[in-house]
Parts: C-alpha cells; sequence; structure tokens
C-alpha cells in the first residue's frame, strides 16, 4: 500500500481556496504542539501571532503599512513566475529603487514643493527598472539563467547601498552614523490615518494590485504572459516574442519593486540606513506564491505574512516568546502552503501494489 | 613583504575560504542534478549549531562534524519532499527553508551563548605545526584536509563513475533520463541530501574552527556566498576549489591591506570589495553563457521541475 | 470611487483606534509599566546584556511597584516605532529605547503620546512634548585605563583597535587608548581597521588577525560579538573586552572587561517616574556615578594591574582626565590647548583621529 497522486482533469477550484486556509489552520496547530513541547504557552503563542493582530484594531495600520511593500514587489513578481520567467533580485531593485529616489531627495533638500515626492517616486521606478533591466539585458544578449544573475545583483545592490549610506550620502549633521538624512516634509507621503503611520503608498500599492489583476486576466498582456510561461512554442507561433517578455517582465517587476523601495525611504523609514534592506524583496517571492500568482491572492498573502511579522513583536512582549519563533512560524506556514499547493492538481489516493516506480512530480500550479 | 607576512595571510585565506567550499561543493552537486536549493544559508546555520552544541556537550569536534552534517541533511530534506514529492517551486521552497534554518537554529542556540568551546586543533605535533614554513601546510584544522579530499572526491564522482553519470544525466535532460529508467526523483534526493551534508559542515566551520562561540546568524551570509561561488565556478569542482580561496583572498587581502594602512585600499571603497565575489560571477556567468564551449556546463534543468512524460 | 474608498478607511481605522487607549488606561494603584527595546538578543554577552542585566537590576529595586516587558531583536526603522507604539498600547507610559538607531523612532513617539516618557540610549535630538531625555556612558573612561595597561604590556609599541564605523563613541574610544598609551609609551601607534560592521563574527576573527599579522601585540575591539577575543586569546595577545566581563573567551589573554552598568540609572529615572518628579535631562555618567567598571584584571604584572587601579580611583574621584590638553590630532592640528579640555560636547561629537593613531577616518 502507498500513497498515490493522481492529476486531476482540472485544478481543482475548491481546493484552490481551501488550501491557504489549511495550511494556515494547520501551521497554528503544529507551531502550538511544538511550542508546548519546548515549554512555552503554545495555545497563546499561536493566538498572539496570528490572531491578536487582529482584534487589537489599533494594529491594523501596522499590518497595513507591513503588508503593502510585499504585495506591491509580490504583484510584479507574480506576473513574472507566470511567464516562468524568475527574477529573485527583487530585494536589488527595492535598494536600488529606494537608492535613485533617495539621491533625488538628497538634491532636493533645500527645497520645497509638491513635485519633489512625484519626482523620487518616478526616479524609484526608473531605479527599479534599471536594476532589473541587467538580468534581462543578460538573458536576452548572453543566454545568462537571470534566476542567478538576479541574485548576484541583489548582493552587488546591498554593497552599494552599504557604501551610499556609510560614505557620500551620510547625514552631515548625523555625527557619522551610517544613514541618510531625514526626508522634508516635502518628501514624504502624506499619512492618511492621524496617529498612525498608514500611509498614501498604502493606496497606491492597492491600486495598482487591482490594475494588475485586470491587466494579468482580461488583457492581450496578461494572455501573452501565460502563453510565453505555459507554452512557449505555441507563444512563438502566435507572433509572442519571448525576449521582449523577458524585458517586459523584468522592467514591471523591478519598477514596482523600486516604487516600494521608494515609499519605504518616503513613508515608514524616512531615510536610508545600514538597516533598510529588510528581505522584502525575497519574502515577496514567498507571497507571490502563497497567492497563487494572483494579485487579489497576493494582496491576502502579503496580509497573511504581514500578520506574522506584527504578531511577532507581539508574542515577545506579551508572553517572552523568543524572536525566532517568528521565523519558525512563517517557515511552518510557508511548507504547508507549498505542500498544499499539489492538492490542487491532483488527488491523493490509497493504491494497492504499484509495480511501475510511480513518478510524483508535475508543474507546480505556478506553471 | 615578508615571507611570513605572506604565510599569515595565507593561512587566513584557508579560514576564510574552507566553509564556502564546503557549502559550495554541495550545491554544486545538487544543482547538477538539476535542483536549486536556496536554502544554503539556513542549512549551514543549522550544521553550525548542531556542532557547537555536541562540542559543548561531548567535547568531541569529529563527533560535531558528523552531527552538523545529519542535522542539516535533516532539513535539507524538507526542501526535497517539497519540490520532489510535491512538486512545489525551488525557489520559494529553498528561501523558506533559509527562513526556517535561521529561526531554527536561533532558537536552538539560545541556551549556547555565552559558552566558549574548544576549537578544533590540528593533526600535526606542534613542532610542525608551529615552524615557520611548516604552518602554512600542517597548522590547519582536520576540515581543511577533508575539504580537499572532498573536492577531489566529487571530481572523481562527477567525471569517473557511472553514478556521476547517471547524476548529469538527470540534471541535463531530466526525461530522457527517466525514459531510460533512471529514477530521476531518487538521484535528486541524494543530490539534495549530499548538498545538505557538505552545508553543514561548511556551517559547522565556524564554531569548530574560526570562531569557537555562537552566535545568532553566525555564517553572517555567507551561504549566499557559495550559491555565488558554484556559479562562478561554471559547476566545476576544481574551478570551485580555486574560486573559493580567491573569493576567500578578497574578503582577507582588504583587511590586511587595511591593517597595514596600504593606498591598496584606497582603490576601491570597502563595500566594493565586498561586492567584487557577485560582480566577478554575474561577468563568468555571461561569458560561459554566451560561449557554446562553457556554457554547455551549466545544468539545463537547473531549477525546473520535473515532469515525467508518461 | 478612489476617494470613497480612501474615506471609508480612514474612518473605520480611525475610530478603532480609539478603543485600546481606553481600555488600557492606568489607575493610581496599578503599578508602573515600563517597556524596554532592545537592537539584538539579550544574551549577545555585550551590549545589550548589560541593559537587560540593568533592567533586572530596577525590577529587584522596585518590587511589585513596576513591572516591565521588552522585545529582543528589533530592527531599526519602522519595526522600532511600531514595537515602541505597541508597548505604549500594552500600558508602557516608560519607555527605554537602548540603541542610537531608534532615535528617530523614538522621538516620533514621544511627539505622538504627550503622556509617555522616553529615555533614549546615545541619542541627541529632543522632543517637542519635553518627555524624551538622552543618556549616555563615558565609554572612553574604561578604554583610557586600558590604553594604559597596552602601554605597558607592548613590547613592539604597535597596538591595535577594531573598530566598526566612524561614530564619536567609537572614535573617542579609540583616542582615549591612544592618549593613555602614550602617556605610557610616547611613541606607541594605533592601528585601526574599520569593518563597516557591529556583528559578523567571522570577519571581527579575520580582522583581529590582520591586525595582530601586521605587528600589533596588544589590541582592544568595538564589535558586538566576542570572536576577537578569541582570535587574541589563541595567538598570545593581549586584548580587553567590551560591555560585559569577556574573560570566559579568553581566560589567559583577556586582561580585563568595560562593564556598563546601567542599572543605578534605571532604577534613578523610573523612580523619578514613579513619584512624579521627572523632568527631560540628558545623562552622561562615567565611573563616577557607578555606571562604568572594569572586570577584575588578571593576568598582569603587578605594576600594570597597580597602574589601572590607580587610575581607575582617579577617574572615580575626578582627579583624571584623559582629554586634558595640549591634545594634537594625528594631522597635527592642536584640539585642546595646555590647559584646556575637551568638554562633554568635543566628546560626544568627535570626528578626529588623535595623534598617534595610524590611519585616517573612513569618508
Amino acid at each position: 500500500m502507498r500513497l498515490k497522486l493522481e492529476k486531476r482533469p482540472d485544478p481543482s477550484r475548491f481546493m484552490l481556496y481551501a488550501t491557504p486556509v489549511g495550511a494556515v489552520v494547520l501551521t497554528m496547530l503544529v507551531g502550538a504542539i511544538i511550542f508546548t513541547l519546548i515549554g512555552y504557552n503554545g495555545a497563546a503563542a499561536v493566538y498572539q501571532v496570528f490572531i491578536a493582530p487582529l482584534t487589537l484594531s489599533y494594529k491594523w495600520g501596522d499590518i497595513a503599512v507591513k503588508a503593502s511593500p510585499l504585495i506591491l514587489i509580490g504583484v510584479g513578481l507574480a506576473v513574472g513566475n507566470r511567464a516562468a520567467i524568475w527574477n529573485i533580485g527583487a530585494e536589488g531593485q527595492y535598494i536600488v529603487g529606494a537608492l535613485a529616489g533617495t539621491g533625488i531627495g538628497i538634491l532636493t533638500k533645500d527645497m520645497t514643493g509638491f513635485w519633489i515626492l512625484p519626482a523620487m517616486l518616478l526616479a524609484g521606478l526608473a531605479g527599479g527598472a534599471i536594476w532589473g533591466g541587467i538580468p534581462a539585458l543578460m538573458r536576452n544578449r548572453f543566454n545568462v539563467n537571470e534566476t542567478l544573475s538576479s541574485l548576484m545583483l541583489t548582493y552587488v545592490a546591498i554593497h552599494l547601498m552599504n557604501h551610499m549610506v556609510t560614505g557620500p550620502w551620510k547625514d552631515p549633521k548625523g555625527f557619522s552614523f551610517p544613514q541618510t538624512a531625514l526626508v522634508t516634509p516635502s518628501q514624504t507621503l502624506p499619512i492618511l490615518v492621524p496617529g498612525t503611520y498608514v500611509h498614501l503608498g498604502i493606496v497606491i500599492t492597492l491600486i495598482i494590485a487591482v490594475i494588475m489583476w485586470f491587466l494579468m486576466s482580461r488583457s492581450l498582456f496578461g494572455f501573452q504572459v501565460r502563453v510565453v510561461g505555459s507554452a512557449p512554442n505555441a507563444a512563438r507561433h502566435g507572433g509572442f516574442s519571448q525576449k521582449g517578455t523577458v524585458w517586459l517582465v523584468f522592467l514591471l517587476s523591478g519598477a514596482l519593486a523600486g516604487l516600494a523601495g521608494i515609499f519605504e525611504v518616503t513613508g515608514p523609514f524616512g531615510q536610508m540606513s545600514l538597516g533598510f534592506p529588510q528581505n522584502y524583496g525575497f519574502t515577496a517571492i514567498i507571497v507571490a506564491f502563497l497567492g497563487r500568482l494572483n494579485p487579489l491572492g497576493v494582496i491576502i498573502a502579503g496580509v497573511v505574512l504581514a500578520i506574522t511579522y506584527v504578531g511577532g513583536d507581539l508574542a515577545q512582549s506579551a508572553l517572552q516568546l523568543p524572536n525566532a519563533s517568528k521565523g519558525i512560524f512563517q517557515a511552518l506556514m510557508l511548507f504547508f502552503l507549498l505542500a498544499s499547493d499539489v492538492l490542487i492538481r491532483y488527488r491523493v489516493r490509497l493504491a494497492g501494489n504499484v509495480s511501475a516506480p510511480m513518478a510524483v512530480a508535475a508543474r507546480s500550479a505556478a506553471e | 613583504m615578508s615571507i611570513d607576512y605572506i604565510i599569515a595571510v595565507f593561512i587566513t585565506v584557508v579560514g576564510a575560504a574552507t566553509p564556502i567550499l564546503f557549502a559550495g561543493l554541495g550545491e554544486l552537486v545538487t544543482e547538477k542534478s538539476g535542483m536549486l536549493n536556496l536554502g544554503v544559508e539556513g542549512m549551514m546555520l543549522v550544521g553550525a549549531v548542531a556542532a557547537f552544541a555536541t562540542v559543548d556537550l561531548t567535547g568531541s569536534p569529529w563527533l560535531a562534524v558528523v552531527v552538523a552534517a545529519a542535522a542539516a541533511a535533516a532539513v535539507s530534506m524538507t526542501f526535497a519532499v517539497l519540490t520532489l514529492s510535491l512538486s512545489a517551486n525551488q525557489v520559494a521552497t529553498g528561501l523558506a527553508l533559509t527562513i526556517f534554518g535561521t529561526g531554527l537554529s536561533t532558537l536552538v542556540g539560545k541556551s549556547f551563548t555565552g559558552h566558549g568551546i574548544k576549537p578544533f586543533t590540528t593533526l600535526f605535533p606542534d613542532w610542525l605545526a608551529n615552524d615557520r614554513f611548516g604552518k602554512a601546510f600542517f597548522s590547519f584544522s582536520p576540515l581543511v584536509y577533508f575539504s580537499f579530499i572532498m573536492v577531489a572526491l566529487v571530481w572523481w564522482f562527477l567525471n569517473r563513475t557511472r553514478g556521476g553519470l547517471i547524476l548529469r544525466a538527470v540534471g541535463e535532460n531530466d526525461l530522457s533520463a527517466h525514459s531510460i529508467g533512471y529514477s530521476v526523483i531518487g538521484v535528486r534526493y541524494a543530490a539534495v541530501a549530499f548538498g545538505g551534508a557538505m552545508a553543514g559542515i561548511g556551517g559547522a566551520a565556524f564554531p569548530l574552527v574560526l570562531t569557537p562561540l555562537w552566535a545568532e546568524g553566525l555564517t553572517g551570509g555567507r551561504g549566499w556566498i557559495a550559491i555565488a561561488l558554484v556559479v562562478f565556478s561554471g559547476w566545476k569542482p576544481g574551478r570551485l576549489l580555486a574560486g573559493a580561496y580567491f573569493f576567500g583572498l578578497l574578503g582577507t587581502l582588504e583587511l590586511y591591506a587595511k591593517a597595514s594602512g596600504s593606498i591598496f585600499t584606497a582603490m576601491l571603497p570597502s563595500e566594493g570589495w565586498a561586492a567584487l565575489p557577485y560582480i566577478a560571477t554575474i561577468v563568468v556567468l555571461a561569458i560561459i553563457s554566451s560561449s557554446k564551449a562553457g556554457g554547455g556546463n551549466a545544468p539545463a534543468c537547473l531549477g525546473k521541475p520535473f515532469i515525467p512524460s508518461t | 470611487m478612489i476617494r470613497l474608498n480612501r474615506r471609508h478607511f480612514i474612518g473605520g481605522a480611525a475610530a478603532a483606534a480609539t478603543l485600546p487607549m481606553l481600555a488600557s488606561r492606568a489607575t493610581a494603584a496599578d503599578p508602573l509599566k515600563v517597556g524596554y527595546i532592545y537592537v539584538g538578543p539579550i544574551n549577545d554577552g555585550g551590549w545589550n546584556t548589560a541593559h537587560e542585566a540593568g533592567r533586572q537590576e530596577m525590577l529587584k529595586k522596585f518590587g511589585d511597584r513596576v513591572v516591565s516587558q521588552y522585545v529582543e531583536n528589533v530592527a531599526e526603522g519602522p519595526d522600532a516605532e511600531r514595537v515602541l507604539r505597541d508597548l505604549y498600547n500594552q500600558g508602557n507610559r516608560l519607555l527605554y529605547a537602548t540603541s542610537f538607531g531608534f532615535m528617530d523612532s523614538a522621538v516620533k513617539v514621544a511627539q505622538a503620546f504627550p503622556d509617555v516618557t522616553v529615555e533614549m540610549c546615545t541619542g541627541f535630538k529632543p522632543s517637542p512634548n519635553n518627555n524624551l531625555s538622552n543618556y549616555n556612558i563615558r565609554f572612553h573612561q574604561a578604554r583610557s585605563i586600558f590604553g594604559t595597561m597596552a602601554g605597558m604590556l607592548s613590547k613592539t609599541g604597535v597596538g591595535a583597535y577594531l573598530a566598526t564605523f566612524p561614530v564619536p563613541e567609537v572614535i573617542s574610544g579609540i583616542n582615549s587608548f591612544t592618549i593613555a598609551a602614550r602617556k605610557v609609551n610616547p611613541n606607541f601607534k594605533t592601528k585601526v581597521i574599520w569593518i563597516n560592521t557591529w556583528y559578523d563574527p567571522a570577519k571581527e576573527a579575520d580582522a583581529a588577525r590582520a591586525l595582530i599579522d601586521q605587528g600589533a601585540d596588544v589590541m582592544t575591539q568595538h564589535t558586538d560579538s566576542p570572536a576577537a577575543v578569541q582570535v587574541c586569546e589563541s595567538k598570545g595577545v593581549p586584548t580587553f573586552g567590551q560591555g560585559s566581563d569577556q574573560g570566559q573567551f579568553g581566560p589567559t589573554m583577556c586582561k580585563s572587561s568595560s562593564l556598563d552598568l546601567w542599572g543605578s540609572f534605571y532604577t534613578l529615572r523610573t523612580q523619578a517616574k514613579l513619584d512624579g518628579s521627572w523632568k527631560p535631562e540628558d545623562t552622561y555618567w562615567g565611573m563616577k556615578e557607578g555606571a562604568l567598571d572594569i572586570a577584575a584584571i588578571v593576568n598582569v604584572p603587578d605594576d600594570v594591574k597597580a597602574a589601572a587601579e590607580k587610575q581607575k580611583a582617579a577617574w572615580i574621584d575626578g582627579s583624571y582626565d584623559v582629554y586634558a590638553g595640549p591634545i594634537k590630532d594625528n594631522a597635527g592640528n592642536v584640539k585642546a590647548a595646555a590647559g584646556a579640555s575637551l568638554n562633554d560636547g568635543d566628546i560626544l561629537g568627535m570626528d578626529w583621529l588623535v595623534e598617534g593613531v595610524d590611519g585616517t577616518l573612513p569618508s
């Protein structure tokens, strides 16, 4: 007797929606057991990480702030992954976007005007797109694997940023501490909810996510991306350029990551410092998958992940749960979600004697 | 610049190169089978904390190496099960594995912070290990010699054995390997486990040799350098060895140049030195990808899920 | 459509936001809630361990009159602000932010909540609500004692200083160490490596090896992990720990460690908040006030130990000042004339290296 996976004729709609819920519930159960076993109040820990942030209304703004960059980067990546083009360098594009915008900020630090903030945001878009354009160029010109090149470029971006904030862009009044000057009022995203730091960028993020959903599901662009991803040969016959799609995907996802970066500078961070890279670019890859590569799904996935960040800190102050628990909970949830993907396309059957070794592999839902 | 100084620099380079050599060697074999496991940093941390705990509790660095390899191989199996048996996306799963390994090592390591352990000592008698020239060869921990043996073994396995041929076939063209009757999934499971074990030993080199203490995030991002190293090497064990020492030299030279106050450092800011391994990797990647001769060495199925034709 | 959504969003969130604040309003009989945030793990054996020890000492003093919460490993930036707000919303009315990188977050929180009191470690910005103070320790006092010992212990006259970033706290440590060493040995030179990280044990260890291979026969470090101390132990080079006692990582070679003692400060300021006498006032304590000490001096000749202890006593009774003139920087400019001395502002904003330091500040 062994478990056997049997391909469904069509992806299961029920499983598409049920598995994320199941994975989160499973994470809570397993998490509670693990933390009880190692000597903490497991149930309380799960409550603090997953539920408490939702019951405390003053945390809603925090969740939105934390989710926003994950969603913005995640929707960009979701497009690329649909086309089977793997940009894993969003963290670098996020940083370079932030740097480009900060550069404008430093040039305009003594000026005022309504145009300054939009100029910074545009620079952020451009910076991210340029950094994202490098792997696209390398893929199209030299046939370089874009997964590897975009990852390497992330580390180049991090060191570039370290250089700028410890060197030329250091706050002249900051006693040499490795950070740039705070943004001026003309450079700051308007706060929408007084008393929180819920900023305009969050609304823009949501609008972009909805537009992306529309583009992906209702436009020729979305069709092209999906065809290039799922049937490259057919795409070629249909006149969709593979190279063009690579450019499109990288410039788009890079630009959105760059915009997310400059949103953080002009919003919550208010500056760039060595602590600026928060791994949003990497976490967003996971968010894109959790959201089933659907921009609306990415919104939900971003919020769920943001809850665990916010809840992880709550659990620490309320229960003195070690900080590392946050990572354990997140990883468990990701593992369960990634594992449950298989249920969308396959049915699990108990089989009798299977003579031929049955390879249980297939394209993930992503493909 | 005296010979003693060069030997001193060399000894530091060896220390810096050994962990990334181990982790890179494991990842090379994993990638040769067509799997891209981005969880190296997480597996290294699990190896590091397992090694530290073992020495702290039993006093045996030899046992610590074994435990580190086993622990990291065990966590690598979450990656294998998810990507191979449940066909989850490799990039996302690898990143999740890094998050998991970082969190797990921190949690386990909490009770070991603030302890100091006795590091690995050299195998050779003091008169050899402390000799002015002898120390360039005999002053190292057993892990260093073991890393050379592993490079040779991996080269021999990949190029001279049937197993290596199958592994490469699986990474080059999983569908034909499958149709000939090889177990693509089985080979990849083994390759991921080997990659995990090697990353674990690479992580173990931190508490056993470099910094005999436990601290959160002890490996300081070197798992990512190891991934760059594999690409830099063009998936060849010999070049991986050279690359590991080259990367180690880049980091070490900067510090020695700074300590001597040499103008050498003025050529490039410190962050430039730190970024050099990645820039070099991108350049090498462009060269080997565009030239037909070297391009064939990159596993064609790298990172792609396996879909059997039947 | 967008406008409608936005208004709805604002209204809902704002109305809900007022509820928890009503719920957490404290009554007079309730204990004072005191929140701490740490930039790293509390068991790092250095900076954060020292702050946590201070918190524990304060808690012991007040018994059930005070309850306290802490959050460790808080990233600088918006996370810090979120955690500070969290602690406030959980009822904490006295907040200790224990790392420089929390400064702008601490100022914002002090600005947002007039009834909170914030103590900001190593910061320099005031709060418009008059509810924020900065506090710091005269770390350079311990460094000068180590400089004196280093000057006596060194045979080559070359010392080394493993430095992180060119911020005033680190620079004044280097300068103090060098000035004191040169009072013992006028030819003493200090080699400095800037490693541009607070925390990367393997890099710290490699940098320590580089400094020793370069001829330094005594060294000290300003990094967060004890990795450099371990290298000194294995190479037989005298060294000094920082933050808390690092002797266990260098049983023979770690001659002493500087000890940050935050406990009496935390007790004093918490007491002030309890009895309502708290006023914003910056604190810059040293050995005299018991905020800084050195661990037991071990494995050195008697004269070295005696010199160190004499200097410590002089710091305590106020008769010693390492920054008394004449002082020149390493480009030859006079920084304090004979008879003059550097004031607190000079020390807290130090951006030059003293004569005898090999090297320059990274730009």
